[in-house]
Formats: C-alpha cells, structure tokens, sequence
C-alpha cells in the first residue's frame, strides 16, 4: 500500500493561491497524487478543499501556481477541459439527471453514434453495453435502462462515478462521496475504490469522517486557512496528529461540560400532550424545561424532524394540546413560534436556513427583525452592532459582515444560524442536526454552545444523527422508533442504552 | 473612480445618457426647455410625462420580481382603472345654453377612488392565487391578464368611452410648480417606496422571501402576507397609471389601455438591475429603466423611423441594451480587448 518514492507523481500543484474578493483562500498550496494510490485530502470547513478541487478542475481559474499532469505543464479553464485532460470529479452533491436512465446519464453528452453523415443517430445498442461495462468494472449490476430516480442514493453515486470513469480518468476525485451513504454502501464503494487503485488510478479522497480516511487512504495531504500544512502517509499520521494539523491546536476534552442536573420543582417551558399528525407522527407527550438540553434519539426517519416542526408550526398539528407556560398556546406558523419564544435550527441549512444573497449581517437580523415586525426596524447600525457581536462571540469566519452567507463554509453558515436564532433570545431553542456537514472543530464549539446556553437558562431541543453527541450534551433523550416515543431516558445514558431501546421490538 | 462603475446604477444611467445624447445629435432642439403657458415645455418633459404611467407600473412589478414573482395583468389592470374611471365620470357631454358644461356621474374623488379600489382588489386577487392557493405567478397573473381585457370592455361597452370632465384631465396634462403633474405621482409612490423599503424592515423582508422564501418563513417572516400585498400594491400602481393614461388621452379603450404595458414595466425592471430570479431589487434603477423605454420610443418616433420597422428597431436596441449591461459579456468583451496585450507580456 506504500507508495515508493521513485515513481513520478500522475499529478503535481504547486504554488497554488487564489483569492475571493479579497479574501485568501488558498495559499501557496501544492498536492501530489501518485498512481495507483487513495489520497485523502483533509482540513476543516474553509481550510480551501473545495477551493483546491475547483481550482483543480478549472471551475475557477487560480491566480498563481503549477499544475502538472504527467510531468506535462497544464492550466485547466472549464471542468469540461480537465475531463478530457484525464482529471475527473464526482462532486458532493450528485450532478445527475433523475429522469434518465442510468446509461443516458453515464454518457450525457457523449452518446455514441451511429448512422451516416458522422452519426445522426445515437447508438443506444453500444451506449447501453458500454454502461454495462463500465458498471460491472464498479461490481454493479443493473439494468442500465432504468431511470435513475428509482435508483439508490448509493447507485446514484456509482454512476456519478461511472461516468467520472468513462472518460480515460487518470485522476479521480471524490468531493465527500460517503456523506449519504450508509455503512454497507460505503464498504462496498470502498471495494471498488480498492480496485480501481490497483488498476493505477490516483484517486483524491474528501472527506470529514476520520474512520474512513484511515480506512482506505495510502497518503493524507492536510489544509488548514487555505495553507498546505503537512503530506504524510496515513499510518504515520494518527488520528490525534491529524485533527492537531486541522485544527491548528488539540482538541479539547470532550468531557469539560456536562450536563448540569435540573433542579427540582422546576416548571416546564413548553408542554406537549398527545402532540401528533396523523401519518406523519403518532402522539406525544414532552416536557421542554428552561435550562435543560433535551436529545432526540432515533433512527433516520423515526420522526424527530417531524416533532421539531409541529414544535414549531411548520407542520399542522391535528393532535393533542401544546402549552406554554401553563397556558393553552398555538403555534399555526414559525411566526406564532418565534413570537413565543422558539428558535429552530432547521435540518437542511441550505434550503430552509440561509438566505444565500443575503449578507452575514441581514441573515443574522433576520428572525429577530420578523419578531418585531415592519413597525420596529432595526436600523442598519443595529444590525452590524448585533452581527459583530456574534460573529465575535461565535467565531463565525467571514471577510466582513457584509458578505454575502452564501460565501461562508458550512460550519461558519451553521454559526450563523445559531446567531440568528440567539439574536431573538430564545426561551426554546430546537437544534435538527446542528453539526451535520460541518468539521469537527466547528462541531465541537457548536456543543460546547448548546451547553452554554442551557446554563444560562434557555431550554434546548437537540436533534442528531450521531448518538454520542446526543448522549453527550443532554440531561434527558427522548427516544423515537417509528414515528412513535418509545422512553425516556435519564442524563448519563450510554449510547448503548439509547441504540438498546431503539432496535428493542415491539411488546 | 472603480467604486462607482461598480455601483449598479452605473450601467442603466448610462445607456439613458446614451439614448438622450443620441436624441440630440438628431435633433438640435431636443435639450431645449422653455417656458410656455405657465409650465416647462419640451421634448425632456415630454418625455417625463409620458413616462409617468410606465413609472408607476414598473415601481410595482419591481417588487414582485424582487419576491420572484411576476404580474403581467398589470397591461390589463390600467385598462380596468381607466374604463372604470371613465365610466364613473361619465360620458357625455352636455350643452346648456349653447356652453358645454362639464357633467359626471360621480364626483371625482369617487372616481379615482373607484378605480383605484377596484385595480387594489385585482391586485389582491394575484396576490391570493400566487400565496395562498399556490399558483405559478406567471399562471396566476395570466388569468387576470385575458380576463381583465374582457372586465374593462364590458365596462366601457365595448366602446371608446370619451371622457369631458374637464378637472380629470389635470391628472394627466395638468402641472403643478411648471411640471407635468403625472410626475408628481410618480415621485410621491417612488418616494413612498424607497422609504418603507429602506427605513422599515421590508426591504429585508422582501429580499429575504425572493432569494429563499422556504427560509425566510422558517426565521418567522410571514411570507405569504408580504407576497399577497406586494402584488396588491402592483395592482394599485397599475390602477393609478390607468388613471394617468385616461385623462391624457381624455377616453378609456378597454382594447387598447395599457396594451403590452406588462412587458414594458417587465423590461424597465430588468433595465434597471433587477434579476428576474428575485432578491435584490433597486426602485430608482425601474425609474432608469422605464426613462429609457420611453426615451426610446422618443427616440424611434422623432428620428423618423418607419412605422412598420419601428418594433425591430426597438427590439434591436433592447437586445444591444441588455448585452451592455450582462457582466458576462462586457467580462467577454474585456478579454477579447485585453486578450493581445498579454500575450505580448508573455
């Protein structure tokens, strides 16, 4: 699995810098891949991956440095000429069509011809045999007529990199291919990865889930504030050792705060009963009390979005009462919720949290100004008073408070939402998948925030995939197994407990 | 120097000097402004005044494209205002003792009101179909757009109503302080808006529901009631335009009031800076845009062009228009121009 170190890099960056508006993303940045070898290219949210990758495939020209391919000298200007170069990227996101079929969207663009007059016709007979082979090089086997919108999300990646493959790919990148996938897909992209390296394929791996960098990658290259930090082979750079170079500082332990137990007597801020919809979740009963962090535990889909957003008027409740301090209170839309007091932190950032053209400022002044209204305008000074204060209080990375949010990194735009909601000072705060997407840096002071404020008095819903978070920051896990309550566990439960209940059957 | 060729206005003023500088080199007395019956007179205020209904429009669509929405009835809205303006005040003329005398249905100020009241609730009826029952804007206002056509010619009859109520006619060649008095309430709506957009929090909100409508509802912004009364108050502008157009003309033509006026006001927003995908949205860069048209169609008309070409030539400058003003292109451009020069560096 070592790479010896006489064989030339396939791949070579040196010198790479580019700015954004003024803002450094990457600076003198280099990177090699050598054949045959997984590269893991690792750093934190806006440590300059992405950029890197982009400057890489010609999205976006670098101001300085050199690319070699090959030992040849080259200088991509669209991802289209990096493809015929022989670089191919499967990005985050999935760039397919879901309305073709999967050998269309292997060759879109591409199709082969047939017929006079230098094909007029597309040969389907050679598209759909070609797809087969390339599928059958990734150990998948499917009818590559099928439309791809009633594939998995784990064949859909395939695809994506099938059709990264069908070009003559020296380099492959892959821009956190594993975000959707769940263990078995990613043991068995995983394997076709391993084999695709032993074909001589350099592949360029980004991830954030350290378990898997140490899984299958030769070599880690480490970015940090757009600068190139360290390259080292993955077994002499341990997992401490390379969060150390991501962060720029060792992680503090994890068991600094904890929870703090609920007094007693204490009288709940938000009291749900029999809180339900039909088809959507089956009734519930919760207590929110100021002060206390409260886990939602559960699988995908056992329905903890779903009580988040009756909680907070985005859904209709048709069941059970929700009350307020004592007293009857309905929530028909976030507004009611917001004008009661309630925060949420939505799951999908993108589509329901930031307002991407807006700057950092009014994205944070937002749910505040919603909560006054048109009458009470927060003036301009206002506002930047406000967003500085966060943008310091928080950390938020941004060029300026005027940036556009759609600008920052993942964990800076989670930051910020934090800040929009905690603008409003919230009595209830409901967190869905705070951390998801972001580094572990930014995850970590997330949480150490949510604890903050539960000390200083604010009740917290917090909602996450990963159960040692949940485990970690609360006092109380309400425990969700289809669309139903199933317990209610006390602080100090082991993730065992909680994954214990979760697959318990039925009595 | 940089910064202000940044600025957004920059593009739109601009290709307005542009069309008025072209304007003169044509026509040597096109810059003249004198004095006459108590008022300004020339091409410049004529200019203006025609523009005013065009204005008042496109201050409208401007904030239902900033919502990302679209309300292309409007056409049909200023021809429902100006029948039933016209309607209200009446159609005949009476002679009394050999001396025409003004006559009307309804006083005035019920007049205006009526139209007024009637192009709010169609506005609202937009505003109901794209935010409460979910319509496409285009849908929902399309609706309005062929229906309105309809509602104004069974108002007028299917007539050209004339109207001959003298103190009507100041709305749309009156003056006041020796300027067109339409100006005056173009400038009071733009000046109205400006100030609820910047000094209150609708700006923000506005913005905020065109970029990503999902999240400004999950911060607690009622998103739905923005929308609704944005295209209320496109409405309302249109039905102030429509009165503006009647008493200029002095009749209402359910036909033809306010024909294509929609895509016009469509066109001045775009002129202005304002992309039709929402968000960020400039009011004083409509008012750019809709100068420009009406300058334009100045221009066409004063320089003599051919009737039956004039639509090309029109059509032809927009489409030169809108490639100036693309950043892509004039970035194309640049490094079309620059492209040699670094290559002798090299």
């Amino acid at each position: 699995m070592t790479q010896a170190v006489d064989i030339s890099p396939v791949l070579e960056l040196r010198g790479v810098s580019k700015q954004f508006l003024g803002v450094r993303a990457l600076s003198d940045v280099g990177l090699r891949l050598f054949p045959g070898e997984v590269h893991a290219l690792m750093g934190q949210n806006g440590a300059g991956k992405s950029t890197l990758i982009k400057v890489l495939t010609g999205v976006h020209p670098a101001d300085a440095g050199e690319f070699r391919l090959a030992g040849a000298a080259i200088r991509p200007t669209s991802p289209l000429q990096a493809q015929r170069l022989g670089i191919s990227t499967v990005y985050q996101e999935v760039n397919l069509c879901a309305n073709l079929s999967v050998a269309e969207n292997i060759f879109a663009g591409r199709y082969p011809r047939k017929g006079a007059a230098g094909g007029w016709r597309i040969d389907w007979a050679t598209m759909n045999r070609q797809a087969r082979e390339l599928l059958a090089r990734l150990n998948l086997d499917i009818d590559v007529t099928r439309g791809l919108a009633s594939c998995s999300v784990a064949v859909q990646q395939m695809v994506a990199i099938a059709r990264a493959l069908s070009v003559e790919a020296k380099v492959l990148i892959l821009d956190e291919p594993t975000s959707s996938l769940d263990e078995d897909e990613v043991q068995r992209l995983f394997a076709v990865l391993r084999r695709l390296r032993g074909e001589g394929l350099a592949i360029l791996f980004v991830t954030h889930f350290l378990e898997q960098v140490y899984a299958i990658s030769d070599r880690i290259t480490v970015l940090r504030n757009g600068e190139f930090v360290c390259e080292k082979p993955a077994a002499e750079l341990p997992a401490p050792a390379l969060i150390t170079a991501m962060i720029g500082r060792e992680l503090a332990s994890q068991s600094e705060a904890a929870p703090a137990p609920r007094p007693a007597g204490a009288t709940p801020f938000l009291q749900a009963a029999g809180l339900g919809q039909r088809g959507q979740l089956q009734p519930v009963d919760l207590d929110l009390y100021p002060g206390e962090v409260l886990g939602l535990g559960g699988l995908l889909g056992a329905g903890r979005t779903e009580l988040a957003r009756l909680l907070f008027g985005l859904a209709p409740r048709d069941q059970g009462t929700l009350s307020i301090d004592g007293r009857a209170a309905e929530l028909a839309s976030p507004a009611d919720a917001v004008r009661h007091g309630i925060g949420l932190c939505p799951e999908d950032r993108k589509t329901d949290g930031i307002v991407a053209e807006l700057s950092v400022r009014e994205n944070i002044a937002l749910a505040l100004q919603a909560r006054h209204g048109l009458a009470k305008t927060l003036s301009r000074e206002q506002q930047a008073a406000m967003a500085e204060r966060f943008v310091k209080a928080l950390g938020i990375k941004t060029a300026s408070i005027d940036t556009p949010i759609g600008l920052l990194s993942g964990g800076n735009q989670q930051k910020a939402m934090l800040a929009r909601w905690l603008a409003t000072d919230p009595r209830l705060l409901i967190l869905d998948e705070p951390t998801r997407g972001i580094d572990v840096a930014a995850k970590q002071e997330i949480m150490d925030e949510i604890l903050r404020l539960a000390q200083g008095g604010m009740s917290v819903l917090f909602i996450s995939s990963e159960m040692s978070e949940v485990v970690r920051v609360s006092q109380r896990i309400a425990v969700l197994r289809d669309r139903r309550k199933v317990a209610e566990l006390p602080a100090g439960s082991s993730e065992q407990a909680v994954y214990h209940v979760i697959a318990a059957q039925e009595a | 120097m940089n910064q202000l060729f940044k600025h957004r206005l920059v593009w739109p003023a601009f290709t307005l000097l542009l069309l008025l500088a072209l304007n003169a080199g044509f026509n040597s007395s096109f810059l003249h402004l004198e004095w006459r019956d108590g008022h300004l007179y020339g091409s410049l205020v004529d200019i203006l005044n025609r523009a005013a209904p065009l204005m008042l429009v496109s201050l409208g669509m401007t904030l239902v494209i900033a919502t990302r929405g679209i309300d292309i009835s409007v056409g049909a809205v200023v021809a429902i205002s100006a029948a039933i303006a016209a309607w209200m005040i009446g159609g005949s003329l009476v002679i009394q003792d050999g001396v025409a005398t003004h006559s009307s249905r309804f006083p005035m100020w019920a007049a205006v009101a009526g139209a007024l009241g009637v192009a709010l609730a169609c506005g609202l009826w937009n505003g109901v179909l794209v935010a409460r029952v979910g319509m496409q804007p285009i849908i929902a206002t399309l609706i309005l757009m062929v229906a309105g056509r309809g509602i104004a010619q069974l108002i007028t009859g299917g007539q050209i109503i004339t109207i001959y109520y003298g103190p009507y006619f100041f709305l749309g060649s009156g003056y006041l302080l020796g300027l067109p008095f339409s100006l005056f309430i173009a400038a009071a709506v733009f000046g109205l808006l400006w100030w609820v957009t910047t000094r209150t929090a609708l700006g923000l909100f506005i913005q905020a529901v065109g970029v990503n409508p999902s999240a400004a509802h999950v911060a607690g912004v009622r998103a739905r009631r923005i929308t609704v009364w944005v295209y209320a108050f496109c409405g309302l502008c249109a039905g102030a335009a429509g009165l503006i157009v009647s008493s200029n003309v002095k009749s209402a033509d359910g036909n033809n009031a306010g024909q294509l006026m929609e895509l016009d006001a469509i066109l001045a927003v775009t002129l202005g800076g304002t992309a039709l995908t929402g968000g960020r949205f400039s009011l004083a860069g409509s008012v750019i845009g809709a100068l420009i048209i009406q300058t334009l169609t100045y221009a066409i008309y004063s320089l003599g062009v051919p009737p039956e070409v004039n639509l090309v030539v029109k059509a032809a400058v927009v489409f030169a228009v809108m490639l100036l003003q693309s950043p892509e292109f004039r970035q194309s451009l640049r490094t079309l121009v620059q492209r040699p020069a670094t290559g002798r560096q090299a």
